[in-house]
């Protein structure tokens, strides 16, 4: 989920996150001699494996490569390498192997979680040249590509067979599958359609030592452990993925949107249930709160409801008779759940419109604020008025004002944090309204990240959700693929250490500490 | 789940206890699929004792269940409120678990179309070979807080621990469905199974043997009947068509069945999992095809090795679903890369090597 920021700087969620395990504090000079050093050596072994022009180490062509989309958080990479073949890939992971060097792999840098930010002693390997299609099956329904092309890409490739790769996170048109992969990337259609690990087949590509792998098959299934599960939405921490094969399905011949206000937060969540209860899986299920609408309206003037608490996008897509079926029904039921306004869309201009704000919301926040943090935690869908509510009191508490757009159907929330972070404490507030948000989100029943990933970003709130054997035993995983510990090392999941420094406001499970005192 | 729970306390003493002793533990649920995988060996666990519906929101599509439940009375409680697995899970014999149907990871005739077990999966609760109890994953559909463990188990035979509960995705029963027959030989139905699969239709299901296919249509009704207005065929009586559905997903079909006679003399059922458009495989013996041509069950005599390198050379593998002698091993053999990772994540999650030895791959 990645749009560029409108007026405003864009961030996420900060809990003031810097990688872990850097390296000790030595003095700054010392460290520079060093550093330079050992980036000469690196240089030296990769010029024998790589094309000169695909080594990047000079300040000035590796600062683009300081940050992904979570931009509050940078490092210098000591090297950037762009290979070209699959050859270089390995030979790349041979010498950072032999020479003790992490390694963080790299698709399009739109990941809100700071998953591909550079190790300051590590290679940053862009797959940005792996950007080829290799092959359209439309017999097999299937597409094999490179892990550097972009998500609408593969989807623009298969329009030709009437057939689409349904995972459509917002950034689609920059995003790349490859990070699709390493975040397991939703969108706003995956209640129906599912998320990325539902949409892959197949992922090749390189283990840290540089020896080729393969996960998954283009059979429905493989031998053995389902190992395809786990390197999907692994953050680049497992292996480096070089291609993948994706399914394709054929594209609906029709899609209509019914856009329906409500009077309060609390009939809008009713509604969402009342839709699911009554057997329909929308194509799409969208709330946007009144603050929001408020927002999007003045950025797209799509004749949005202002005076709805709440909007609710509920979309149908299937032949012309399903698509006509099921808007019958879903209208009823957003009727009876007393919505005060609807309207179905006639054409596609008009269903496009419905969706313009709703797309928009990120851009929206940033032409009302100059600074807004967006927060991705998932809840229990019945949960959704307490949540707001809830947050609601935040914003009192933190002195923040704070938008709401929710991908209704699954339960994925995306307040958006207003702040300035020139104005003296804003930022602070705003990373401890952040963290409030996820913690409230683990205690009814939901998670930290639903669809950005945990990256650097949530590392604090991973010791939350967790416990320390679960996160030793995932740290375990990872040493079962990288026992070295070198693949984007220090993301994902914090150190013991790390979890005991946050520990003063622990929460487990919903077992805080005082459970009883009230928080606000 | 609560880890003060009696039952799950005394399961977890188990467990110290043959971490201590390395004695090997037969994880065992309904002791239905026993034949499924390698033999079992070691004293049993018995996770039945684990049991019942631990909270269950149709509105959030969401069921959380102990492993040790009844599959059949976790279908039941889904029916009253008009939901079900998709993936239609088999059940070979009464008595099958919740968490037998994770630990197999087998899906029924909708897979094609609605996904598989692990699809479904969102969270689980595992007893480690250190005896700790973990939770990974959750009860909400998207989640991406660390790796992914609670799908890793999902086919795992039970070599990485006890799977304690499960929370599952659920989704509404189709409100209308129809089968159609087509007489059409094997390269006919796979040339029209691959058409169809690329074009918008409500299929779910198709299953093709000795010279007839059966299709299942199921969605909203209007959907439904354009589709068999479309297709054509021969409209198979809606009262017969679930039954019939049912025997195959059961392997309850005459096709599936092996006397012991047969068995002894060396007749084996072997699953091929392929790529939907691969070519027909040349085997001796019977075929029966699901999943629009990517899975294909074949009764045959012929030696591991045969089954094995058609299956390869048609981009897939052969598991060996039933059979007498296993000494050629039930799972396709993979990589040296990848049984680095299988032995590393056995050591990861069961360092003493308790569970289930030998069921999934005899070295783990």
């Amino acid at each position: 989920m990645n749009t560029s920021a409108g007026a405003g700087r864009q961030h996420t969620t900060g809990q003031g996150a810097a990688a872990q395990g850097a390296g000790a504090p030595d003095t700054a000079a010392r460290d520079e001699v060093s550093r330079d050093q050992r980036q000469a050596e690196l240089v030296a072994a990769l010029t024998q494996v790589l094309p000169r022009g695909a080594i990047l180490f000079r300040h000035e062509d590796t600062a683009p490569y300081e940050c992904d989309a979570l931009t509050a958080y940078r490092a210098s990479p000591m090297v950037v390498v762009l290979p070209e073949t699959d050859a270089q890939v390995a030979a790349t992971l041979k010498v950072c192997h032999r020479m003790g060097v992490p390694v963080i792999a790299r698709g399009a840098g739109t990941g809100l979680s700071g998953g591909a930010m550079p190790h300051p002693r590590g290679v940053t390997l862009s797959l940005a040249k792996f950007n080829r299609i290799l092959e359209v099956d439309a017999a097999a329904c299937t597409a094999v590509v490179q892990s550097g092309v972009r998500n609408l890409a593969i989807s623009e490739a298969a329009a030709a067979y009437g057939l689409y790769y349904a995972p459509d996170p917002s950034s689609q048109i920059a995003c790349t599958i490859g990070g699709n992969v390493a975040e397991n990337s939703g969108g706003v259609h995956c209640l129906k359609y599912g998320l990325t690990l539902h949409n892959v087949l197949r992922v090749r590509g390189f283990m840290v030592d540089g020896e080729s792998v393969e996960f998954g098959s283009q059979a429905p299934d493989a031998a053995g452990l389902d190992l395809l599960s786990v390197v999907v939405g692994s953050e680049g921490m497992l292996a480096v993925t070089t291609e993948v094969t994706v399914k394709l399905i054929p594209k609906p011949q029709l899609a209509r949107c019914i856009m329906a206000s409500f009077g309060d937060i609390e009939s809008a969540g009713a509604a969402v249930a009342s839709v699911i209860a009554h057997g329909i899986i929308p194509a799409g299920l969208e709330l946007m709160d009144k603050a929001m609408t408020a927002a999007v309206e003045a950025f797209v003037h799509a004749d949005y409801d202002l005076d709805a608490a709440a909007i609710l996008l509920c979309e149908s897509d299937g032949t012309p008779e399903e698509v006509a079926e099921e808007i019958a029904r879903m209208e009823e039921v957003l009727v009876a759940a007393g919505a005060s306004r609807i309207e179905v869309s006639c054409d596609e201009a008009q269903r496009l419109r419905f969706w313009s704000g709703r797309k928009n919301a990120f851009p929206a926040s940033g032409g009302i604020s100059p600074d807004y943090m967006c927060m991705d935690s998932t809840i229990p869908r019945k949960r959704l008025a307490e949540m707001l509510r809830a947050i609601e009191q935040m914003q009192s508490k933190y002195g923040l004002r704070c938008v709401n757009v929710f991908h209704a159907g699954d339960g994925n929330l995306h307040p958006l944090i207003l702040f300035d972070a020139e104005a003296p404490d804003e930022m602070r507030r705003c990373e401890l309204f952040g963290a409030d948000i996820l913690e409230t989100s683990v205690r009814l029943g939901g998670t930290v990240t639903g669809e950005h990933g945990v990256g650097i970003e949530k590392l604090n709130s991973m010791c939350v959700q967790f416990s320390p054997s679960e996160r030793a035993q995932f740290l375990a995983v990872k040493r079962a693929f990288d026992p070295l510990e070198s693949l984007n090392p220090g993301k994902v999941i914090p150190t013991l250490h790390r979890c005991a420094e946050y520990g003063k406001m622990h929460v487990h499970r919903g077992m805080l500490p005082f459970a009883d005192l009230p928080r606000f | 789940m609560d880890q003060r729970n009696p039952t799950l306390e005394r399961l977890i003493d188990q467990v110290d206890r043959a971490r201590t002793h390395r004695t090997p533990l037969d994880i065992r649920g309904g002791g239905t699929k026993v034949f499924y995988g390698g033999p079992p060996t070691g004293e049993p666990l018995d996770v039945a004792v684990l049991s019942g519906i631990s909270s269950y929101e149709p509105t959030e599509l969401v069921v959380t269940v102990r492993a040790g439940t009844l599959l059949s009375e976790l279908e039941a409680q889904l029916e009253q409120h008009g939901q079900c697995l998709p993936f239609e899970p088999p059940r070979f014999a009464p008595g099958g678990t919740v968490g037998g149907m994770v630990a197999a990871g087998l899906s029924g005739p909708a897979r094609a179309n609605l996904g598989t077990v692990r699809d479904h999966v969102l969270g689980a609760t595992l007893l480690n070979g250190r005896g700790e109890v973990l939770t990974f994953g959750g009860q909400v559909a998207k989640n991406v807080a660390g790796y992914d463990v609670s799908r890793l188990l999902v086919g795992s035979l039970g070599i990485l621990g006890v799977i304690c509960e499960v929370s599952l995705k659920v989704l509404p029963v189709h409100r209308a469905s129809a089968t159609l027959r087509f007489d059409w030989d094997e390269p006919q139905a796979l040339r029209q199974l691959n058409l169809w699969a690329s074009q918008p239709l409500p299929l779910t299901a198709s299953a093709w043997h000795d010279g007839r296919l059966h299709v299942r249509l199921a969605g909203a009704a209007a959907a439904v009947s354009a589709a068999c207005g479309k297709l054509g065929g021969a409209v198979v009586a809606p009262g017969a068509a679930p039954a019939w559905w049912r025997s195959v997903r059961d392997q309850t079909d005459a096709f599936f069945s092996l006397s012991a006679a047969e068995l002894a003399g060396g007749q084996c059922l072997w699953r091929l999992s392929l790529p939907a458009t691969a070519a027909p495989v040349r085997l001796p013996g019977q075929q029966f095809i699901e999943w629009h041509g990517s899975e294909r069950w074949w009764r045959t005599a012929a030696d591991p090795r045969e089954v094995r390198a058609a299956a390869a050379s048609a981009g897939g593998h052969a598991t060996l679903m039933r059979g007498a002698d296993k000494s050629a091993g039930v799972f396709a053999p993979v990589s040296d890369v990848l049984m680095r990772i299988h032995r590393g994540l056995k050591q990861a999650f069961d360092p003493a090597c308790v569970f289930n030895p030998g069921r999934l791959y005899a070295e783990l």
